[in-house]
């Protein structure tokens, strides 16, 4: 815990990166998110903890408006990255997207070899001028997610050939090629073991040092594992959000005690 | 409750549960029996159409052929005539003399031994002669094919002992038949001709040639039309229209227009394409469009189907990587819905190949007897051919009827092969 608390100092210094303020979600007639006030900052991890249906994957999905592709699905309020209003009229979701990268519950690299994965990014937005670059550019992203030493000899074989836990890292490598500024992360570990759990882990630690990163988990261990910021979300609002050690020692609001020790949940 | 033995509480549960189960062991036991029952069933029909067919038209997979040493006579057929030489009097010539009891002045019994040779064979020799004018005056060895009375005979299909006055082949044409046998002049080939000739009244003539070409170029044109069109309407409806009535509503119709009967299609094609538009009649062209009119909705639905059946992972992942809707349906969803999408189309052709109502309409069911060059020329198509040939009086288009429905099935069986054959190669586990 004193590593962590000293983290905190660092991180209470860094500047905000992602800054919400009274987003609203609505899912057909379903009131999703409730006014949701909150600040991110840069390099750092930021867990999203709650009950199942609190609406952490929906706010999550706010942040790079992968919520758009759902057509009964409207947001409104105000959501800045760096101060830029990401859901102006003149931001493009595809750029948005190369600027936000994000990792999903379950492993899903594309049927294509580890090497198309992850140069599949750096491909559409046209990042590599030349194939010597994209080589480059894999390497660093698969060293980044920590998998390059185990598939620096099969880059061609297919991506979904590997473990569970490998394919997870592959989809993060496949996120930071494009070098987005901030990662999003959906429950990467839910589907993992707890080997594979503890190498995401740790590579989710190594990426603070480049990243804003958002995580969603289930498991409050890992939040307090990893995170240095928590907010808890419950049917819908944010019921509080601080420290991670704060939150997970002591509690301001009843219903994150409640959660923390297990009775709503 | 408390005098009752546990032990006799947990016997009486356990003989309700064998009760019980043997009730669920015997239901089982009469659906897996009904299960076995309907396939077999299946199979059983299923052999019994494969043996009749087989038992019927294995016969016309030979043809029964007569070798003759014909004298080419510079009197009957000389270069400078040679459009009006006569080739049937020579080839009555040479088989005259195979039959001594025959006297080659006697002009009726002449046309009786000139019968035992397919209409056709004159045409053979002709075309012999024509090819190679220096062998007017010499003899010559040509194989040509018996009339069908005879091939009939030879296959053991006419009965001799018929009374003479119902027989078609009276005691005298039976004694050549004989004669030629025993001198060793008739023979049995393999009958390349059905596949390499085109239509004829002749039944030892008549081939598939041109049924197989309309065929082709009907299911060329249907596929060039469907399979765009059809992929195209597919994605669209299922990645970029928006949900509302209105596709709600072509939806339905889409669905609908797959129940519609083939011969309105028919109908349809005949009014529209060749009524207002002025089509050639009979034209594989036209037939084509008609097939794609039934096949594609057929596509379409097996499209969306193939579309809908890739995970929504895949189209996340991309999303999220920051992939363009455009790219996302092109790189990823359609290749991995390829498979899917050419089982469809296959099978939809496979339908449109043995598909006979809408083409009798646009009139694919003429005589033609010459195998079409072009999707614009009259043409036949399997199916109708075997319609043609079933209407035929001649005793040879029986078994020529069923050996033109299993060269159908061939086709058929041949196309849903290579579907499945591609989906399992190319299908892919997540």
């Amino acid at each position: 815990m004193d590593d962590l608390r000293a983290i905190n100092c660092d991180v209470d210094t860094n500047a905000t990166k992602i800054s919400a303020r009274g987003v609203q979600v609505h899912y057909g007639d379903t009131h999703a998110i409730k006014d949701v006030d909150v600040d991110i900052k840069e390099r750092s991890v930021t867990a999203f903890i709650g009950p199942s249906g609190c609406g952490k994957s929906t706010f999550l999905r706010c942040i790079n408006r992968m919520n758009d592709t759902i057509d009964i699905c409207r947001v409104a309020g105000d959501i800045r990255i760096d101060g830029d209003d990401i859901y102006d009229r003149s931001i493009d979701p595809v750029q948005l997207r190369a600027r936000v990268g994000m990792v999903f519950q379950k492993p899903n690299p594309f049927p294509k070899s580890i090497y198309d994965n992850v140069a599949y990014g750096p491909k559409i937005h046209g990042l590599a001028r030349s194939r010597v670059e994209m080589d480059e550019i894999v390497e660093r992203s698969l060293r980044r997610a920590a998998i390059w030493d185990e598939v620096k000899d099969r880059l061609h074989a297919p991506g979904t050939g590997l473990s569970g836990g490998q394919q997870q890292r592959l989809c993060i490598a496949r996120a930071v090629a494009t070098d987005p500024e901030v990662l999003l992360m959906d429950e990467p570990c839910s589907a993992l073991d707890p080997i594979a759990t503890a190498q995401i882990e740790e590579l989710i630690d190594t990426l603070r040092e480049k990243y804003t990163v958002v995580i969603v988990t289930h498991s409050m261990q890992q939040a307090a594992r990893v995170s240095q910021k928590t907010a808890f979300f419950h049917l819908g609002s944010l019921v509080e959000y601080g420290d991670t050690d704060d939150i997970f020692t002591n509690p301001r609001d009843s219903r994150t005690e409640s959660y923390i020790s297990g009775r709503i949940g | 409750m408390s005098n009752i033995p546990s032990g006799s509480v947990a016997r009486t549960k356990m003989d309700k549960v064998r009760g019980s189960l043997s009730r669920r062991h015997r239901k089982q036991f009469i659906l897996q029996a009904m299960g076995i029952t309907a396939i077999s069933l299946a199979f059983l029909m299923l052999f019994i159409l494969l043996a009749s067919l087989i038992s019927t038209g294995h016969k016309a997979f030979t043809q029964t052929e007569i070798t003759l040493e014909v004298f080419i006579d510079p009197e009957e057929i000389s270069a400078e005539r040679l459009p009006r030489g006569n080739f049937d009097d020579v080839l009555a010539a040479a088989l005259a003399a195979d039959l001594p009891s025959v006297d080659p002045n006697d002009r009726a019994a002449m046309r009786v031994v000139g019968g035992i040779l397919s209409n056709g064979a004159q045409f053979q020799l002709r075309d012999r002669v024509v090819a190679d004018l220096s062998l007017i005056g010499q003899t010559i060895a040509l194989s040509v094919p018996v009339s069908d009375p005879y091939d009939q005979l030879h296959k053991g299909l006419l009965d001799r002992e018929t009374p003479e006055s119902l027989r078609r082949l009276d005691d005298t044409q039976i004694s050549f038949y004989d004669r030629l046998i025993e001198i060793g002049a008739i023979t049995s080939s393999l009958n390349t001709g059905l596949l390499t000739n085109a239509d004829s009244r002749f039944p030892e003539l008549a081939g598939l040639k041109g049924a197989i070409m309309g065929s082709f170029w009907a299911l060329l044109t249907c596929f060039l039309i469907s399979f765009p069109l059809g992929i195209g309407a597919a994605i669209y409806l299922e990645e970029f229209a928006p949900r509302n009535r209105l596709s709600d509503f072509i939806e339905v119709n889409i669905n609908n227009l797959a129940a519609v009967p083939s011969v309105v299609f028919g109908l349809l094609a005949l009014a529209v394409f060749i009524g207002w538009f002025g089509m050639p009649r009979s034209a594989p062209f036209v037939g084509g469009m008609t097939l794609a009119l039934m096949t594609m909705p057929t596509i379409i639905i097996a499209t969306r189907a193939a579309l809908k059946a890739v995970p929504p992972s895949i189209r996340e992942a991309a999303l999220g990587v920051g992939a363009s809707r455009q790219q996302v349906v092109f790189g990823h969803i359609v290749p991995l819905a390829m498979p899917g999408i050419l089982t469809g189309t296959i099978i939809g052709l496979a339908q449109a190949l043995g598909e006979t109502a809408p083409l009798l309409l646009i009139g694919m069911n003429a005589f033609i007897t010459s195998a079409p060059a072009t999707p614009f020329d009259s043409a036949t198509a399997l199916p109708t051919q075997i319609f043609i040939w079933a209407d035929s009086p001649e005793r040879g288009f029986v078994s020529r009827t069923s050996a033109a429905i299993l060269v159908l099935l061939t086709f058929l069986i041949t196309m849903n092969a290579i579907a499945i054959y591609l989906r399992s190669k190319f299908e892919r586990k997540w």
